[in-house]
């Protein structure tokens, strides 16, 4: 996008210092030394702003941003996403009740199921998300109310909990394991999908609760304090609001368990914006047949654990199929398209301008 | 210093006796040992750390620190602040660790110096630092004064002794003590081991040509005065040894009590940049209190609700507490708009441009083997916006080498060429040893006819040179036979009295009473009967001479201007054709002498030599009376010719100054000479041309008479020529000045300096000498220089820029924003004091016009790019503050904060700063309009600061919001949301870090090699830096320091993020580079066209606009007068003090010019600057036309 142009402004700057000493004699030269460094005489590359560079700069910006724009809004458009608000903010909706008779202190969960209906077939990997909204999990307090070492699995640690953790550092005067805010406010309703095939018998819907959180935390950053967990989590005590100690997370599956929990460390990876989805379940694919969700009526069940009303958060459960470059994206394709477009538009406004003001194609002669 | 002149104000009176140290001992005065350093190693570093946080920025840094040792407001790890701050201190520390290290090295090597001290009657060598008050010591020849001593004895007669204070004064000329008459006939060591005598004097003081004291001894009283001291920093010359007094030991000593601290120079930049940096701190004040609003909503309308989930921390008891607690988490991580690396870059930049300079190899004179220096680092972007050069003349314009170029004997003329033509080679220089053994092998003469005319034994000629042998106060010293040395008060007299001893009318040697020469190989011995000194009213000389013949007859050079009018009036042919020899010599720019005799009979000569002994012996008006007295004898003298001198320019002067002009840059030349002679040099290095509408000249003596002057200018030159003719009602004066045209020129003479310099008058004085294209002000005082750059600074509000050689021009150098010393002959206070210096004055448009320019530009680029990067960078906290509850979360991991301005954009920013050129070297001298731009500082002002703000808003927030809208809903393609914090961290940092690489790609205008490695460089170590932070090694070393583990490669695996980094830095950028297009496209600045044209090479290069208007002048008259304002060596000659000089004396006089002899004389110099010279009374305006 811009001239080159080496200048060759090194006649003599090889012989360096060596002229210097030559004439000097008995008496020492001060005389600098000659090199190209010291005389400022270094060969440089001077880029100049000029119309035949800027300008077709602008084109292939605008014919590349337009293209690759246009493939992310139809590979965005492609992708299927269904979204439903169970948090039971109206009378109208199943979860009101339970949403309105919240207390921590209920041993009976409080369910409640949602109907709805797909109105396309949704084809291969289907990902289930739930959503928050209006919850802060980007909170300079909320983020740091965590103890990383004690997640890896360090046994001083997990008996003395850092101090970033308070107040969910101990209860009952053990610590809390795992500790701080964010553990302690773990999302925890369990969502089933149901299908209504056309005998109105509801089918359940397998969900995988593996493959879903980053590969480092599974792996790296969360590990638990032993193998034996009810041993090694002895003498903790479990967060404030849960309900169940932190081993009895998953107790089917000890790879899924304790520190190492999928649901855990998806909760754990904070969201940076106040709304925000995180990966639940992922429904796969099973059969290149049939689509994973065919359209048809579904049924959500809720297991309502999770108060938000309190905040005015708001909690759905999300459907989403995916392509390439992730989930639907409508943004980056417009935005992309935009941007492009208006490089071309402003090559093109510059290109007339400086057809008809351009001062120095006629005047070379430089005032002095 | 502060600390020894604070322990000694209690000291009212000083009581020294001598050899009785019991009895010295009571009054602790300080020891001669002096301490210049800072530090020892103890104490090293509380002293420089506390030094260190005297500085503003320093402990604004270190609150910040104390703030985050706060958790409850802790928004940042301490370390993201200590780690800048601890290199920044540790920097300077090492700097001043180095000085310091330099000054104890410099101290040992002083304070370990061997002197003779007499102890019980035994001299005894002791250390320098181990002299106390009141002891004896002998100094010998060529040694430093040890400490302040009263002078007892000396090996010379009369307890005279001869010292040189060039490092005391920087005069380089010797003077001489005397020791008081008692005390001198002391003697030997062994009369002097038993002297007590006691001494009462003032307390330490820094007045250099002061003292007052008493010396008490057998009971009586001495009173002593400054002309009994022997200083320290002075050295012995000329005497074999002498004996002194320990007066004032170590710190006390005025040499100490001098070198005070020097004044700080700051520049327009450094200012701008402060009143910036406390813009910013209000800026940041306001985010704070902004966000502490959002917060206190916030937490009222929110985070009240979802304590369920996040309570409040304990002390934290409702929203308005939470909302102070985040202000200050605000403020800490805000901060970064204002790093602390901001003044360590500025520095380091303006430490390289001053290597460049002193690297610069074309501002290195071979002749004197000295480069160009930067002695203050701090300066350098001045150097392009300088507006105002005050110019010495002598040494400084000239090289203060006066040839006898031309002279008229008898109404013939000779010697018809100068010495430009000469360059060409054409002529044959005359050889005179065959002729004249003992010629001077460096004199140059042309013309054989003038040589031819002696052989031939023509009377006038020889009359000619035998005035020019005789008539001067030069004095001589041969060494070995033939070999002569003659130390000359003005290098005029030199010249002259040199080209006589060429001509061979050799002036060998003299004694108060006679002269010695040899005249064309015979030895001939004149009695000296009467020296008719020069001063600055009489503009003549004579000597009254008797030969051995016995005929007496007086010799007098002068001013054509007096001389001529006491001729004997039969010369008037002669004199018609003199004169216009004089005409023509002075308009050749050269400077003339009338030469003239008179016969005395032998009567004439008693009468005259009674009156005259009357006048000398007289108490009151002596100097009047003598001046009457010599008027009487000078009359009807004969006619002998004329001398025209050349002053030698300095290489390459006209065309500097032809240059500089052309950069818009005023120059004023501030010199003590007369005017005449100033003009003259205005002429011939090309600031005044007859091509001027007018040249003003003011030398009223009274108010009135100047501010008439001042009136009568404004109107000619508002009016020119038609207005005197129109006699039209004058506009009001207060806007003359703005709109004249044509070029005019003002001389300014020192009386009217004076009154123009009043405050009353001085609106008046600016506002028609800033009019004026050239400004010559003579017969300036050192004051008045120092007065004239203060008033310009004071008015202009302009860079003003002081140059100049001698003692004399310290106090302009230091008054202006920028002094630059000629390392030239005249001693080195003038290099001292200055903060650039150089051996010539052609360096100096060099230094303006290509390193002064390239350092404001580079300097203006660097800042204009900090200030973006850091809004940049910091501003994004403020928009997530909106996404965050305020609650003052971070956008970026905080090791990125930490080395953000450390690491990743600090070195692509400093080569840009050290580096950059947008014209080579050889343009900016072409095309001297480049400098504009720095004189009306238009690159870094606060427009152009708003303008870097506004960018590197509108940057931060694209940085945050494009990510922000993309990543939300976006996923990666296993379905796991991008919209986690690490991501979004990682995200923005990545954008943030590769916009701002391509934006100082884009102001980089000259990559050299090392810009290359540096932006890359600064890419590459991000990510290594990234890759190796968020690496699972580190983390299971300190699982709790490092929680990004595998955040950048899970981030950056995704194409995503990737585009949407091309997307921000597409709309970051794409804006910018269209509005630097069509600028540079409509409306190009001079350098861009030069770039332009450069790039293109289309076009052969325009011949450079020096003007051909320096050829060709009119014929004007402009008598110079060939002598220094100086009285001469007269009255030493006469009294015979001086001639006891011994050969080695004289061998280092030789080697360097000395302005005046004996202090006495120097005080008498003084006096006449301010009596004004008689018949001057009327104020006359000089055309040329």
């Amino acid at each position: 996008m811009m001239a080159t142009s080496y200048n060759a402004k090194e006649e003599d700057g090889h012989h360096s210092g060596a002229s210097s000493h030559g004439a000097a004699g008995v008496v020492k030269s001060k005389k600098p030394d000659n090199t190209a460094f010291k005389q400022q005489r270094l060969p440089a590359w001077q880029p100049i702003l000029t119309a035949g560079t800027v300008l077709p700069a602008f084109f292939v910006i605008g014919l590349i941003f337009i293209p690759i724009g246009i493939g992310l809004y139809v590979s965005s458009n492609n992708i299927k996403e269904f979204e439903i608000d169970y948090t039971g903010v109206d009378i109208s909706n199943p979860c009101y009740s339970c949403a309105k008779n919240f207390s921590w202190n209920s041993t009976t969960p409080c369910v409640c199921s949602m109907n709805f209906t797909l109105e396309q077939p949704f084809e291969s990997n289907v990902f289930m998300y739930y959503g928050l909204s209006n919850f802060y999990q980007n909170h300079r307090r909320y983020v740091k109310s965590r103890d990383d070492s004690q997640l890896n699995g360090d046994q001083s640690a997990l008996k003395n909990p850092s101090k970033e953790c308070e107040p969910y550092r101990t209860s009952d005067g053990l610590p809390i394991a795992p500790c701080g805010a964010i553990a302690n406010s773990l999302f925890n309703d369990t969502l089933e999908l149901y299908h209504i095939d056309s005998n109105n018998t509801r089918n359940t819907i397998p969900l995988v609760k593996k493959g879903i959180a980053w590969w480092t935390d599974k792996h790296v950053k969360f590990r638990n304090p032993g193998e034996n967990l009810t041993a090694a989590f002895q003498g903790t005590n479990k967060p404030v609001n849960w309900r169940k100690p932190v081993y009895e997370l998953d107790p089917s599956d000890p790879d899924n368990n304790g520190f190492i929990n999928e649901d855990f460390i998806v909760w754990m990876r904070t969201a940076a914006l106040p709304t925000f989805r995180k990966l639940y379940r992922i429904i796969q694919k099973k059969s290149n047949t049939t689509p994973t969700l065919p359209s048809g009526k579904y049924v959500l069940e809720i297991t309502y654990n999770y108060p938000v009303l309190s905040f005015d958060g708001r909690k759905r459960m999300i459907l989403s199929t995916i392509s390439w470059m992730g989930g639907k994206n409508p943004f980056l394709g417009i935005a992309y398209i935009t941007v492009g477009s208006i490089c071309f538009f402003l090559g093109v406004v510059l290109l007339i301008i400086h057809h008809k003001y351009d001062t120095r194609s006629n005047s070379a002669d430089i005032p002095n | 210093m502060t600390y020894f002149m604070s322990c000694v104000t209690s000291e009212e009176e000083r009581r020294v006796r001598a050899n009785d140290r019991d009895y010295n001992e009571k009054f602790q005065y300080a020891s001669n040992c002096i301490m210049t350093s800072k530090y020892n190693i103890i104490t090293f570093l509380p002293v420089n750390l506390f030094e260190q946080f005297q500085e503003v920025a320093n402990t604004y840094f270190l609150f910040l620190l104390i703030l985050q040792l706060i958790p409850q407001i802790s928004s940042l790890s301490w370390f993201t602040t200590i780690v800048p701050l601890a290199l920044v201190l540790s920097i300077t520390a090492v700097k001043d660790a180095t000085d310091d290290y330099f000054r104890h090295k410099s101290d040992n090597q002083v304070n370990n110096r061997q002197s003779q001290v007499l102890i019980r009657g035994l001299l005894q060598n002791e250390k320098w630092m181990n002299v106390r008050v009141g002891d004896i010591i002998k100094l010998e020849n060529n040694q430093f004064v040890a400490a302040d001593l009263l002078l007892l004895s000396s090996s010379e007669p009369h307890g005279l002794c001869y010292i040189e204070t060039a490092e005391l004064d920087g005069e380089t000329n010797m003077k001489v003590r005397q020791s008081v008459s008692v005390t001198s006939e002391l003697g030997d060591q062994n009369n002097l081991a038993s002297f007590d005598g006691e001494v009462v004097c003032e307390p330490p003081n820094n007045k250099l040509d002061r003292f007052c004291g008493t010396l008490y001894w057998r009971d009586k009283k001495y009173t002593l005065t400054n002309q009994n001291m022997l200083l320290r920093g002075c050295v012995l010359r000329n005497t074999e040894a002498c004996y002194g007094l320990v007066i004032f030991a170590g710190p006390d000593t005025k040499l100490m009590q001098n070198s005070g601290r020097t004044k700080f120079k700051r520049t327009s930049i450094d200012r701008l940049m402060n009143t910036l940096v406390l813009w910013i701190f209000g800026f940041l004040v306001c985010m704070g209190v902004i966000l502490a609003v959002g917060n206190a909503v916030w937490e009222r309308e929110v985070g009240s609700l979802f304590q369920s989930y996040l309570p409040w921390d304990p002390p934290v008891d409702n929203f308005l507490f939470s909302a102070f607690l985040s202000f200050w988490s605000y403020v800490i991580i805000l901060n970064t708009v204002v790093p602390i690396s901001l003044y360590v870059s500025v520095e380091v930049i303006r430490l390289g441009h001053s290597y460049f300079i002193n690297w610069d190899q074309q501002m290195f004179c071979s002749q004197c083997n000295t480069a160009a220096e930067a002695r203050t680092t701090t300066l350098n972007e001045e150097l392009g916006q300088v507006e105002y050069i005050f110019s010495d003349k002598t040494g400084t314009l000239t090289q203060n080498i006066m040839s006898f170029n031309k002279c008229s004997i008898n109404g013939q003329t000779y010697g018809k060429y100068t010495h430009t033509h000469t360059l060409s080679g054409r002529f044959i220089r005359l050889d005179f040893t065959p002729f004249n053994p003992l010629a001077d092998p460096n004199f140059c003469f042309y013309d054989d006819t003038l040589l031819e005319s002696v052989k031939v034994g023509d009377s006038h000629t020889h009359e000619f040179f035998r005035l020019l042998s005789l008539c001067h106060t030069v004095m001589s010293e041969e060494k070995s036979e033939g070999e002569l040395v003659y130390k000359a008060q003005s290098p005029d007299e030199g010249a002259l009295v040199t080209a006589a001893r060429n001509f061979g009318f050799v002036f060998r040697s003299r004694t108060p009473g006679t002269i010695t020469t040899t005249e064309i190989g015979r030895p001939v011995t004149y009695t000296l009967l009467a020296i008719l000194d020069f001063n600055n009213i009489r503009k003549r000389m004579s000597v009254i001479v008797r030969n051995p013949e016995g005929r007496i007859r007086l010799y007098c050079k002068g001013a054509d201007t007096v001389l001529l009018e006491r001729l004997h009036p039969c010369n008037q042919e002669l004199m018609n054709i003199t004169s216009d020899h004089l005409n023509e010599y002075a308009a050749d720019g050269l400077r003339t002498l009338a030469l003239a005799y008179r016969d005395l009979s032998e009567d004439e000569w008693e009468a005259w030599s009674e009156s005259h002994r009357c006048a000398d012996k007289a108490t009151n008006c002596r100097e009047d009376r003598l001046a009457a007295a010599y008027e009487e004898i000078e009359q009807d003298m004969m006619l002998l010719g004329a001398t025209a001198i050349e002053d030698k320019l300095q290489e390459g002067v006209p065309e500097t100054i032809a240059v500089l002009s052309l950069a818009n840059i005023k120059i004023w030349v501030l010199t003590g000479d007369k005017q005449e002679t100033a003009v003259n040099i205005g002429y011939s290095c090309k600031m005044l041309t007859d091509n001027m509408t007018e040249v003003f000249i003011i030398r009223g003596h009274t108010v009135q008479s100047v501010r008439q002057d001042f009136r009568s200018v404004s109107l000619s030159a508002a009016w020119g020529e038609g207005g005197k003719q129109l006699q039209c009602p004058p506009p009001p004066p207060s806007n003359l000045m703005d709109n004249i045209s044509g070029e005019f020129a003002l001389v300014i003479n020192g009386h009217s300096l004076a009154h123009a310099l009043e405050a009353d008058m001085e609106m008046e004085f600016v506002s028609t000498a800033c009019a004026c294209k050239a400004v010559i002000c003579c017969r300036v005082t050192p004051l008045q220089k120092a007065q004239v750059v203060e008033l310009i600074k004071k008015h202009k509000k302009a860079v003003t820029l002081a140059i100049g050689d001698g003692a004399n021009d310290v106090s302009m150098i230091k008054s202006a924003h920028i002094g630059v010393g000629i390392s030239g002959q005249e001693g080195i206070q003038a290099v001292l004091a200055s903060d650039y210096s150089f051996s010539q004055f052609r360096f100096l448009q060099r230094l303006l016009l290509v390193h002064g320019r390239w350092s404001y530009l580079r300097m203006c680029r660097f800042l204009c790019y900090f200030f973006y990067k850091n809004f940049a960078f910091t501003m994004v906290h403020f928009w997530f503050g909106f996404f965050c509850g305020f609650s003052a979360q971070t956008v970026y991991d905080q090791y990125f904060i930490t080395l953000y301005n450390i690491v990743y954009t600090s070195l692509p920013v400093l080569a840009m700063g050290i580096f950059d050129q947008d014209v080579p070297d050889q343009r900016s001298l072409e095309y001297p309009k480049l400098y504009e731009p720095g004189q009306l500082n238009l690159l870094f002002n606060k427009r152009e600061f708003f303008i870097c703000i506004a960018q590197g808003i509108y940057t931060s927030v694209v940085l945050f919001f494009v990510p922000c809208a993309v990543l939300s809903d976006a996923t990666q393609s296993t379905g796991v949301p991008l919209a986690d914090y690490q991501t979004f961290a990682v995200t923005t940092a990545t954008a943030l870090v590769i916009v701002v690489s391509v934006q100082i790609a884009l102001d980089t205008g000259f990559w050299t090699v090392f810009n290359h490695v540096f932006v890359w460089g600064s890419l590459g170590s991000y990510f290594t830096i990234m890759f190796a932070l968020h690496s699972q090694t580190l983390f299971k070393i300190f699982p709790n320091q490092f929680h990004f583990v595998g955040s950048a490669q899970s981030t950056l695996l995704q194409p995503v993020v990737w585009l949407t980094i091309a997307l921000a830095t597409a709309i970051c950028i794409v804006p910018v580079l269209a509005f630097r297009f069509l600028k540079v496209d409509l409306k190009p600045q001079l350098s861009d066209t030069v770039r332009y044209t450069q790039l293109v090479r289309q076009k052969k290069r325009k011949p450079v606009g020096r003007k051909g208007r320096l050829g060709a002048r009119s014929g004007s008259r402009r008598s110079g007068y060939a002598f220094a304002h100086q009285e001469g060596f007269g009255e030493l000659i006469t009294s015979g003090k001086n001639m006891r000089l011994s050969s080695l004396a004289l061998a280092t006089f030789a080697s360097r010019h000395s302005s005046s002899w004996i202090d006495t004389l120097r005080r008498k110099k003084h006096t006449h600057t301010h009596t004004p010279p008689t018949g001057a009374e009327t104020d006359i305006k000089i055309m040329y036309c």
